[in-house]
């Protein structure tokens, strides 16, 4: 499937209720038409309604309008706004192989939990993993270590590209980096090579989970953390590749998948 | 809901201690055991095998500098002149920064032998939760460690956990095992015991949902007992049990921990945090038994 082949009509909307952000695309045609993002916080069906709200503006269409709501995302369970729920490696496996026909893989990389598939042509998962355990594999690391940096978290990634050696770090914890981070910068070492270091030490553990599946050519990756390109860069060395896709607004992965699987179910 | 300035809320006390009867200057043997931990470093001063003074302080950012600060503190309590110390042991994380011992000897091995003497030599089991890790040994009733587990990879169920929760509930980290047993009904079930991150993320909802501070505490307080619980299994429980470290002081988590243990809580009138300074100091009194010296100097 992709975008070309996509042969209905219908409007169908794709909620992705994740433990820091929930995010909504619309779709019709098989073209996105609207999406809309905003913080989760502690209430899921109000973070999903005023969601959906800015998705149908950005769209232009009335909320009637949408014929089907697929839900994903941690939070999917909570959502009586949704007609169907999907789990997220379903999900974000669809998107990939919309976006890129040639997807293999798809990593898609949370807040709190990080989750590979392994797909066929079809865009359905072969394999998957979730690491969900602990915090050191998924996006918050990122923020922690950059909280301890003292840098933003826009910075930390183009910041690491400028690295001029790779020290390892020894911890394999959020909590933990945190203090070994600040030991680093108390013994002078400069904030680039740091940020280098976290960089690779998230993408060792990605790459741990993506090689319990195995890599199948080509790799897509997803989860607000496309964003930062000392990230996939770093992801890239890991498992030995010259290019990874991304798409411009890698956040959206799991909500477009939802939104296509709600046009597959009708 | 949450206090504007919230990073001093770790803070504990620093201590010193010293032997109110005699001096130790008739002392054959003076050994000393530094133990300098991710987050407190002590020095223990020994007077032919038996505790003289110490010094608890909270560890810097510096290792070696704590060491020497540690060290003089305790010098200065027990009122020796440190030309007086005939061996010197270093432990801890920080044992490689402890320059000026003579000789650097595990934390496990140290830790075990320092229970044995706080606590007696009926301990068979020791839990010592530090700042970042978490130790299970098994040892017989010379203090010699007979099997061990160690957790130094993840926050959960470490002192480091517990900070971290006394910063985002603003509650002083002394307080914490009293308070979180503040609340009224049933105990609350316990919050993710897997990650740190995650517990601070549940908990923040929680908060937000109404929760008072008392019961997200009693949450976390019953989640590390459970994650700790599930080491203990692993090695195995014989009785004596006893806990050491920082988080012996507190009760939020060791009563819990109690429960699920299902043994006697046995006490001790010493600060249970110098256990691995106690052991090294017993290895510098082996040493110093043996006839082994002094090798290098102290800092100025």
């Amino acid at each position: 499937m992709s975008p070309g082949s996509f042969e209905t009509t219908m409007i169908t909307a794709g909620i992705d209720c994740g433990a820091k952000t929930t995010k909504v695309v619309v779709i019709q045609d098989g073209k996105i038409i609207g999406r809309g993002a905003v913080p989760t916080g502690f209430d899921q069906v109000g973070a999903a309604q005023e969601c959906l709200e800015k998705a149908i503006q950005a769209a232009g269409i009335s909320k009637s309008e949408i014929e089907r709501i697929c839900g994903t995302g941690s939070g999917r369970n909570y959502l009586d706004l949704a007609l169907s729920r999907a789990n997220d490696v379903r999900a974000i496996s669809r998107a990939a192989r919309y976006f890129f026909a040639d997807a293999g893989t798809v990593v898609d990389v949370g807040a709190e939990e990080s989750r590979v598939a392994r797909i066929n042509e079809e865009g359905n998962p072969i394999d998957f993993a979730v690491g969900g355990r602990c915090a050191a594999g998924a996006g918050s690391y990122i923020e922690a270590m950059a909280r301890a940096l003292e840098v933003e978290l826009e910075e930390i990634g183009p910041l690491s590209l400028e690295f001029s050696r790779e020290i390892p770090l020894n911890t394999q914890c959020a909590i933990f980096g945190e203090s070994e981070v600040v030991g680093l910068i108390h013994a002078q070492v400069d904030k680039r090579d740091i940020s280098r270091a976290i960089h690779l030490s998230l993408a060792s553990r990605l790459g741990a989970l993506i090689q319990r599946i195995g890599v199948k050519r080509e790799v897509v990756l997803f989860g607000g953390v496309g964003r930062n390109s000392g990230l996939a860069e770093a992801l890239k060395k890991e498992l030995g590749l010259d290019t990874m896709y991304i798409t411009g607004e890698p956040e959206y992965g799991a909500a477009v998948g939802a939104a296509i699987l709600a046009a597959e179910e009708a | 809901m949450f206090p504007e300035k919230k990073s001093e809320f770790w803070k504990w006390t620093e201590s010193s201690w010293k032997n109110p009867e005699g001096d130790g200057r008739k002392a054959r043997f003076i050994s000393v055991g530094v133990d300098v931990g991710s987050v407190s470093s002590q020095a223990v001063i020994m007077a032919d095998g038996k505790i003289q003074a110490y010094a608890n302080i909270r560890t810097g950012s510096n290792s070696p500098e704590s060491a020497a600060r540690v060290l003089r503190q305790a010098l200065e309590t027990a009122e020796m002149p440190e030309a007086r110390i005939d061996y010197c042991v270093g432990t801890g994380y920080g044992r490689v920064n402890v320059p000026f011992a003579d000789r650097t000897i595990t934390e496990i091995a140290c830790h075990a032998r320092g229970a044995n003497l706080l606590y007696g030599p009926k301990t068979r089991t020791v839990l010592d939760v530090g700042g970042q890790d978490v130790k299970v040994i098994r040892c017989d009733a010379n203090g010699k460690v007979v099997d061990f587990l160690l957790n130094d990879k993840c926050a959960a169920g470490t002192g480091r956990g517990m900070e971290v929760f006394a910063d985002l509930l603003g509650i002083p980290i002394t307080e914490v095992g009293y308070r979180s047993f503040e609340f009224r009904g049933a105990e609350p079930p316990a919050v993710s015991c897997t990650c740190v991150v995650y517990a601070k993320s549940e908990a923040t909802g929680l908060l937000r949902k109404g929760w008072s501070r008392e019961e997200v505490l009693a949450a976390y307080c019953k989640a590390m007992a459970g994650r700790i619980y599930s080491m203990l299994e692993r090695v195995g429980i014989e009785a004596e049990f006893v806990v050491t470290g920082g988080m012996a002081k507190n009760r939020g988590v060791i009563d819990r921990l109690m429960k699920l243990v299902g043994l006697e809580k046995v006490t001790t009138d010493w600060d249970v945090q110098i256990a691995g300074a106690v052991g090294a100091a017993l290895f510098g009194y082996d040493a110093c038994q043996k006839g082994k010296e002094r090798k290098s100097g102290f800092p100025p």
